[in-house]
């Protein structure tokens, strides 16, 4: 009776939570005047209906986990990353770099340094975040929302200045992008006429491996320790700095290395919008995957499909993209308010005793068939 | 309800029931207190005492039972209803906003000052002036709580319930921050206060309780297993009926082992965090199979003494040694490497991690050597079967060693601490307050456990605010004040009212108080 | 050009600047005090700057057009209302994490202000907004005159709100309670302070000034909306109120401060100094790593419960 009524209870939770993100979301549409059902639908099943559409929304979820497996990490290990934005840039601005300086480097050289440029990149980023939280104290989330701001405007000024594209300078049209990228630097499709490339193999091994790395090594056990309870680590002889710096800089790497992915094997070359909003969907892929990779994974494709669809509805029904936000903002509020009252004891006992009062009451009722009681 | 004026001549309650996740904290408890008596409430830690107290302040809603005030039944949805109703609360832990003056404080809870858009704290003042001067209580309402000492910091309590227009007074272990000298002082202030109203106290200590009460009522596991009158019992009778069966604990019999110093502390100066010294030039030693105690009333440096020696808190001057190793400012890694074991004086929040598994728990210092990892993969099998074999060896109670940490009584988390400590044979043990808030069963396991320790040859540091522990376990105990340490006496001369008179500043011989700005006895003759 | 006029001129963009982040910190002021920080406030500074600025271009060439401005300042502030009690049920009723539902309600309210005004509007449009009303007399001081008395109607309000907040927080029973309430909640508790309550009407405050500081960016400020309009603003105002010590007076130098920096890449251009216009946008961000970097909090005068979740059950 126990599990059960647990299991009940964690249900219900979690079903008025998705009613109220949805609802959220369908407040803003009916503001906007469009059909909820029907938006909700064409984004929940419009991106599937053809192999394309697919190919798509994994596409989409290749940095999304590799943002979110960073960000747990970080989470995991008590330092909130949410400059995952700015480091993705440097992570493209990175990985471009040496592609352009280096074009003439063997495919099977070149790629993997323009990946472990942009993690470098991105690491590098993030380190600036966790060395003032280790060492200064400073409030990380602050620190690297102000380090997005910077972020952006450091892409801009590179990419109007010193890496654009010389083509640009000669026609004078100034779009902020850079020269294309070699061919070697390339990371290839997989199927012929889609966009879905090798990256994905390397976001699910990253997963494994990570989940490796929190749970079954000494390191991992450190990282969990430390974002579980600093005092209590502290006193066990681990040092917690340490702990929050080496987390944030490896999901400002996993970061650098989303944005290296995306440049090079689905724009290639350094444009303006890349990183759209993937340091933030990340965050909402992570919380929604229970900060593990193995939830994170289908997390990821879901998202994956939400942003395909608002892409679609954009399209198909007029409704901005920028919905994407509004639901992602909801999902947030909602899993975080679902989370906190399934993990409250007093709520679940008091849940649980009126369950059985109402068990025991039909019980009751039964034999008698309605006669008064 | 009794009217605003109206005297509180009886509260009753009837089968008050609360229930806590996995845990019935009261169990139908019918209790009553007449006009002008003094109501003793004991129990061990966890009995339910201090639940059933907050259900009287309106804190929390009784699952069953009522209250009644005067013959007619009371519900208290709120604090503010028990205030209407007459009722004040003086907590164990002070509750107080320090960074306000005593005056907002008191005009917090002081509804007649709440004019719409002003703060009339004119009129507070005069109310505190008022009380002040009725029970002799002296306070300065300007000064801010937290430079306030302890002892003032309670007259500060009391003064609000009675501003609030308490009549009837509830004290939750009000002596425990005291020292003796100004635990008699308000004991004497209370009889007093029962001319004018009914009184119920909660104590663990039960001298006090024979020396006050009128009535007593003991509370074992949420039951009422005792109630009479004072007069008819001892505090060995209480004892055993506290505890269901005759306790004994453990006393340290034999004479201290050798003189090897395992432990010397020299000329310590270390900051607080408000940047004052907290610690002073304090110096001491501890020898090879000896438990030097240290008393003191809380407040005098002894958690910044427990940091510094922890390496979590620098050290300005002076340095800390163990067995010849230097460990001043030294991380704790390398302290904990030299030998030496800690039992930390929050077990929650500092010495294990709750949401980690009592397997986990048990190698936090350890997961890194080989006997738990093979390069940086963890040994699962050797995780289990260290777990399972200090189960059995230190009697840990817990449904899953999996499970979460968190989720285990006080006595069996300061158990896991024990063994995990235990098992990695320290050189030097030091114990802060590791008995506080646990019943009597786990209080003589982890004394058993010391004395064990002290035999096998482990110095062990023992820093604690109860002096019966103190008397019991310590072969010498040290008395420390404003940072330094007044004196150390001997196992069999350290009386209670000598390290009374030292933890309250007093050395004995010259009958000169230490330096320092106000010695609570003198301050309180008004 | 004297170094005076350079000053003036700086002061002369940079003050009225302030105006917004001074709203929204005076707000974010009495959430801390009350002990809940509310990083949300960006994005409801983006719905108060888009429906301040929707009511004015929707209303514009109609009959209410003189109330325009007015009707949007007031919906601006009726949804920070809103919007702050949303994150008062998730943090306070809920007990979630204060700084990852902030990050939440960022993107709701910044989402969904982009999406309507994407939908309604979907280009770059102008309104009339605040006119400027210089004080009669006081204008005419020289050199500081033109600078401080020449303002909007929403900007005196701003500015004289400093004292009355330091008046609200310190001298009336309500700022006693937010004070407590933030500090020692417990305490509190026990003293029939309703806790919940109090931290509800505090956020419903803050969310208030953070609605109004958006419409002014919209209303008194740009005269337009954009996406970006908010610009940050509302991540430093929760900065600027913890290094501020929570204290109105050094909020409101705090908020000088960073608006000087904010603006100065358009004093730059008017001054004609030739700098990558993207370093001088960097500054205020920049300044803000900086003074976190460089600020020691005491916690004895601030609120020492801030960011934690108040469990009156939760036993001690």
């Amino acid at each position: 009776m126990k599990t059960s009524a647990r299991v009940i209870y964690i249900a219900i939770v979690s079903i008025v939570a998705a009613l109220a993100a949805v609802g959220i979301g369908a407040i803003v549409l009916t503001l906007l005047g469009a059909d909820v059902f029907q938006t909700y639908k064409v984004i929940l099943t419009e991106p599937l209906k053809d192999l394309f559409g697919i190919t798509e929304v994994l596409v989409r979820a290749v940095p999304l986990i590799l943002v979110a497996l960073g960000i747990a990490i970080s989470f995991r290990s008590g330092i909130l990353n949410i400059g995952a934005e700015g480091q993705i840039q440097m992570g493209i601005l990175a990985a471009a770099a040496v592609a352009i300086a280096l074009p003439n480097l063997p495919k099977v050289v070149l790629v993997p340094l323009c990946l472990l440029a942009g993690a470098a990149g991105g690491a590098a980023w993030a380190s600036i975040a966790g060395y003032l939280r280790a060492r200064l104290g400073v409030n990380e989330i602050l620190s690297t929302v102000m380090l997005n701001y910077i972020a952006a405007q450091l892409y801009g000024y590179l990419l109007r200045g010193p890496m654009i594209d010389p083509a640009e300078l000669q026609t004078g049209s100034g779009t902020p992008q850079s020269v294309r990228l070699p061919k070697s630097a390339w990371i290839d499709r997989i199927i012929p006429g889609t966009r879905l490339h090798w990256g994905i193999a390397l976001a699910v091994v990253l997963a494994a491996l990570i989940y490796i790395l929190m749970w079954h090594t000494t390191w991992g056990f450190k990282m969990r320790a430390a974002g579980a309870s600093a005092k209590a680590t502290r006193y066990a002889g681990i040092k917690v700095e340490t702990c929050l710096l080496s987390a944030m800089v490896l999901a400002g790497a996993f970061a650098g290395l989303a944005g290296a992915v995306e440049v090079m094997a689905v724009h290639r070359r350094a444009i303006e919008g890349i990183s759209s909003g993937y340091g933030f969907s990340g965050i909402v892929v992570a919380l929604f995957g229970g900060l593990h990779p193995a939830g994170i994974l289908p997390a990821a494709v879901f998202f994956g499909i939400l942003l395909v669809g608002t892409d679609m509805t954009q399209r198909i029904m007029a409704i901005p993209a920028n919905m994407v936000s509004v639901l992602q903002g909801a999902v947030i509020l909602s899993i975080i308010s679902a989370k906190m009252v399934i993990g409250d004891p007093y709520a679940r006992e008091k849940f649980e005793r009126r369950l059985s009062r109402i068990a025991h009451r039909r019980a009751k009722n039964e034999p008698d068939s309605g006669v008064g009681q | 309800m009794a009217s605003k004026d109206g005297k509180i001549k009886e509260l009753r309650t009837e089968g008050i029931t609360k229930r806590f996740p996995g845990i019935v904290a009261c169990d139908s408890i019918d209790l009553s207190v007449g006009e002008n008596e003094i109501l003793a409430l004991v129990g061990e830690n966890g009995a339910g005492k201090t639940t059933l107290m907050n259900m009287l302040m309106g804190l929390y809603q009784p699952d069953e039972g009522r209250i009644f005030i005067n013959d007619r039944p009371v519900q208290f949805k709120s604090p503010h209803d028990a205030f209407a109703a007459g009722i004040g609360m003086v907590h164990q832990h002070f509750m107080l906003v320090p960074n306000m003056t005593v005056a907002e404080n008191v005009a917090l809870g002081f509804a007649e000052s709440h004019r719409p858009f002003r703060l009339d704290i004119g009129a507070v003042k005069r109310r505190i002036a008022d009380i002040s001067n009725r029970y002799g209580l002296p306070v300065q309402p300007d000064a801010y709580v937290w430079q306030l000492s302890v002892g003032e910091q309670q007259r500060v309590e009391l003064i609000k319930t009675l501003c609030f227009g308490a009549r009837f007074l509830i004290l939750d272990e009000p002596t425990s921050a005291l020292t003796p000298q100004e635990t008699d002082e308000l004991i004497a202030l209370l009889r007093r206060m029962a001319a004018d109203m009914s009184i119920i106290f909660i104590s663990h200590k039960l001298a006090e309780v024979t020396a006050l009460s009128d009535k007593v009522a003991i509370l074992r596991r949420g039951h009422v297993v005792f109630k009479g009158s004072t007069q008819e019992q001892t505090a060995a009778s209480l004892a055993a009926l506290m505890t269901g069966h005759e306790v004994v604990l453990p006393r340290n019999a034999c004479a201290a082992g050798c003189d090897e110093e395992r432990l010397v502390v020299k000329s310590l100066t270390v900051r607080s965090d408000r940047g004052f010294p907290a610690l002073d030039g304090l110096s001491f030693s501890v020898r090879a199979g000896e438990i030097l105690g240290l008393a003191g009333v809380s407040g005098n440096g002894q958690r910044e003494l427990a940091e510094a020696l922890a390496g979590l808190r620098k050290i300005e001057k002076g340095n800390v040694s163990l067995m010849g190793t230097k460990l001043t400012n030294r991380s704790p890694r390398e302290i904990i490497d030299a030998g030496l074991g800690y039992i930390p004086e929050d077990r929650n929040t500092e010495g294990i991690i709750p949401s980690f598994s009592v397997k986990e728990n048990l190698i936090l210092k350890d997961f890194a050597s080989p006997a738990y990892a093979r390069g940086i993969f963890i040994r699962a099998k050797a995780e289990e079967q260290n777990a399972v074999a200090l189960q059995e060896r230190f009697d840990i109670r817990c449904s899953s060693l999996n499970g979460a940490a968190g989720s285990l009584s006080g006595g069996n988390i300061q158990k896991v601490i024990l063994a995990r400590e235990l098992a990695r044979s320290p050189k030097v043990l030091v114990a802060v307050y590791p008995t506080r808030g646990l019943d009597m069963g786990a209080e003589e396991f982890i004394h058993t456990r010391l004395l064990e320790l002290r035999t096998h040859g482990t110095a062990i540091f023992l820093i604690s605010e109860e002096l019966d522990e103190l008397t019991n376990l310590c072969d010498r105990i040290a008395v420390i004040f404003k940072g330094k340490i007044l004196e150390t006496l001997a196992g069999p001369e350290a009386t209670r009212s000598k390290l009374g008179l030292l933890m309250a500043g007093i050395k004995p011989e010259t009958e000169e108080a230490a330096s320092g700005p106000s010695s609570p006895t003198t301050e309180a003759r008004s | 050009m004297t170094v005076a006029n350079i000053i003036l001129n700086i002061l002369s963009i940079g003050i009225p600047f302030s105006v917004s982040l001074l709203l929204a910190s005076l707000g974010e002021m009495f959430n801390q005090r009350a002990g809940v920080f509310n990083l949300g406030c960006e994005g409801i500074m983006s719905m108060g700057a888009f429906l301040g600025f929707m009511s004015a271009y929707y209303l514009q060439n109609t009959a209410m057009a003189p109330y325009a401005n007015l009707i949007g300042i007031l919906m601006a502030a009726a949804a920070g209302v809103l919007l702050g009690l949303l994150f008062a049920v998730v943090t306070v009723t809920f007990r979630a994490p204060q700084g990852i539902a902030g990050i939440g309600l960022q993107m709701l309210g910044t989402g969904t202000a982009g999406t309507l005004f994407r939908h309604f509007v979907g280009g770059v449009a102008g309104v009339p907004g605040l006119a400027n009303r210089p004080i009669p007399l006081l204008s005419k001081i020289p050199y500081i005159g033109p600078v401080l008395f020449n303002m909007n109607i929403l900007a005196y309000a701003a500015f004289l709100f400093v004292p009355a907040s330091w008046y609200i927080l310190y001298k009336t029973p309500w700022g006693l309670k937010v004070r407590a309430v933030g500090t020692a909640p417990r305490s509190a508790d026990t003293m029939a302070i309703d806790v919940r309550r109090t931290r509800y009407q505090a956020l419903a405050v803050g969310g208030l000034l953070a609605g109004v500081a958006g419409a002014y960016l919209s209303l008194g400020q740009a005269k337009m909306f954009a996406d970006d309009i908010v610009a940050g603003r509302g991540f430093i105002a929760v900065a600027l109120v913890y290094f501020g010590h929570w204290d109105p007076w050094w909020i409101l130098g705090g908020s000088l401060l960073f608006s000087v920096a904010q603006s100065l890449q358009l004093s730059i251009q008017v001054l004609g100094i030739s700098f990558p216009y993207e370093f001088a946008v960097m500054l205020p961000y920049v300044l803000v790593i900086l003074v976190l970097s460089f600020s020691r909090s005491s916690s004895v005068r601030g609120p020492a419960e801030l960011g934690v979740p108040y469990d009156r059950e939760k036993r001690i």
